[in-house]
């Protein structure tokens, strides 16, 4: 059985079943509150949910027992005095280290756990960042929806924010540099001087095999890099795409040369094209794109995906596909992208999807 | 002392009592004492800042109010979540 984790704008729903056939509601937690990301730990089996009242503000839930109580998390907060308040909680990873956590969020901010999510630290060398103050906030808000480890190696890591660009540490996050060489903002002038660009990286996701190499959604245009996030290849323009626009990405867990892509129309129109389903699979480090949308609906169908509504499970030849759309529509897939099935409908609006085999 | 009702969700936080009577005198303080009386509370009412939540509403004694309100003994301050929302 798999277990989705589907946070949506009226609570956390826990999905069980197998790919090919609807999945149960298992659980539902946080009735009524916009639960913006969820994940489970699969070191630990601890299931984490970031809820966001809007009476209340952001908070971090955590719990052993899906069916028994959520602790709050502590330590999500901007320092005293400094003006601003946490916003939102947009990804939680688990790191390298044993015990340790990676939480992202709005504004610009990471945090980091040392004791399995339960308290966390604000990463200060990047809340202090000197270039922090002409960080521009996307569309979401200065949101730092990324966070990707380097396996085995707890003190490596790349984030992205959005619309302040990839981030780069070698040492535990005590101090960070840009990786950006390589990104086009065709969004913006093409004369406007580099120091000012606002670069809206949607998603960044790194191969498992071959951890010098990670994928990135953009903001209107898809990349490459294979050395670790210094600098990106353009993998879109001129491919059978039918958009260089999209949120998520997903990648092949035994294969480097594999990436999964759910293009959307454009910035301009943010639903799946031409009423089409599609997501777009490479098996050759994007230099060529196939649709795969066996099982998915073909016509009429206008769907839009967020940026954290796109998940695999599963790190063997077996991996499953899973992505939930704002229809409140959930599709997974059991055999590695090729074919899809309804795993839920009728759902209030998907924020987010995460999944464990 | 003044004395703060809670809406339903906060009640659980704070000792599963709705009513607490706190020092303070103004709203925004009356609040910070509730924090510090019940900190399950804290950070619910109030962010990091001070500033109360955007979508919380406070009344004394029934009139719609501000965080800066002053308040006295036997005022009553009402909290309450804003109609507002999808």
């Amino acid at each position: 059985m798999s277990d989705v984790l589907v946070g949506t704008k009226k609570g956390l729903f826990v999905l069980e079943g197998r790919p090919g056939a609807p999945f149960g509601v298992r659980a539902r937690a946080f009735a009524g509150d916009p639960v913006e990301y969820a994940v489970r730990d699969p070191r630990t089996g601890r299931t984490f949910a970031g809820v966001a009242s809007p009476f209340y503000g952001p908070k971090l839930f955590w719990t052993d027992d899906l069916d028994g109580e959520w602790t709050q998390a502590t330590g999500l907060e901007l320092p005293a005095g400094s003006g601003q308040a946490f916003q939102r909680l947009w990804t939680l990873v688990p790191g390298e280290a044993e015990g340790q956590l990676w939480a992202g969020g709005d504004p610009g901010v990471l945090f980091e756990s040392r004791d399995g999510g339960a308290s966390w630290t604000l990463n200060r060398a990047l809340w202090d960042e000197p270039s922090r103050p002409d960080w521009q906030p996307g569309g979401g808000g200065l949101c730092l929806h990324s966070v990707v480890p380097w396996p085995g190696e707890p003190d490596r890591l790349a984030i992205a924010i959005s619309a302040a660009g990839v981030w780069l540490t070698d040492d535990g996050g005590a101090s960070w540099r840009r990786g950006n060489q390589g990104l086009v903002p065709k969004y913006l002038p093409e004369d406007v001087p580099d120091d000012e660009i606002a670069l809206c990286v949607h998603a960044l996701q790194r191969a498992p095999l071959r951890p010098e190499r990670v994928f990135m959604q953009f903001h209107g245009g898809v990349y490459r890099s294979d050395d670790g996030g210094e600098t990106w290849t353009d993998i879109g323009a001129g491919t059978a795409l039918p958009s260089e626009f999209g949120f998520p990405i997903a990648v092949d867990p035994t294969d480097p040369d594999s990436a999964f892509l759910l293009p959307l129309a454009g910035d301009f129109d943010r639903v799946t094209p031409d009423g089409r389903v599609r997501v777009f699979e490479t098996r050759d480090a994007g230099a060529s794109w196939a649709a795969r949308g066996d099982g998915l609906p073909q016509e009429h169908a206008y769907l839009t995906i967020l940026r954290k509504a796109f998940a695999r499970s599963g790190d063997d030849a077996g991996f499953e596909l899973y992505f939930g759309a704002t229809s409140g529509d959930v599709y997974g897939s059991g055999d590695a992208g090729a074919t899809w099935s309804h795993v839920a409908a009728q759902l209030p609006p998907v924020y987010s999807v995460s999944a464990t085999g | 002392m003044p004395s703060v009702r809670l809406p339903g969700p906060l009640k659980k936080l704070a000792g599963g009592r709705a009513e607490h009577r706190l020092p303070g005198a103004t709203v925004t303080e009356v609040l910070r004492a509730l924090a510090e009386e019940e900190p399950a509370t804290d950070g619910w009412l109030l962010d990091e800042r001070g500033h109360l939540r955007p979508h919380i509403s406070v009344f004394v004694n029934g009139e719609r109010s501000t965080p800066e309100a002053p308040v006295g003994e036997a005022d009553r301050v009402d909290v309450l979540q804003a109609i507002s929302g999808g």
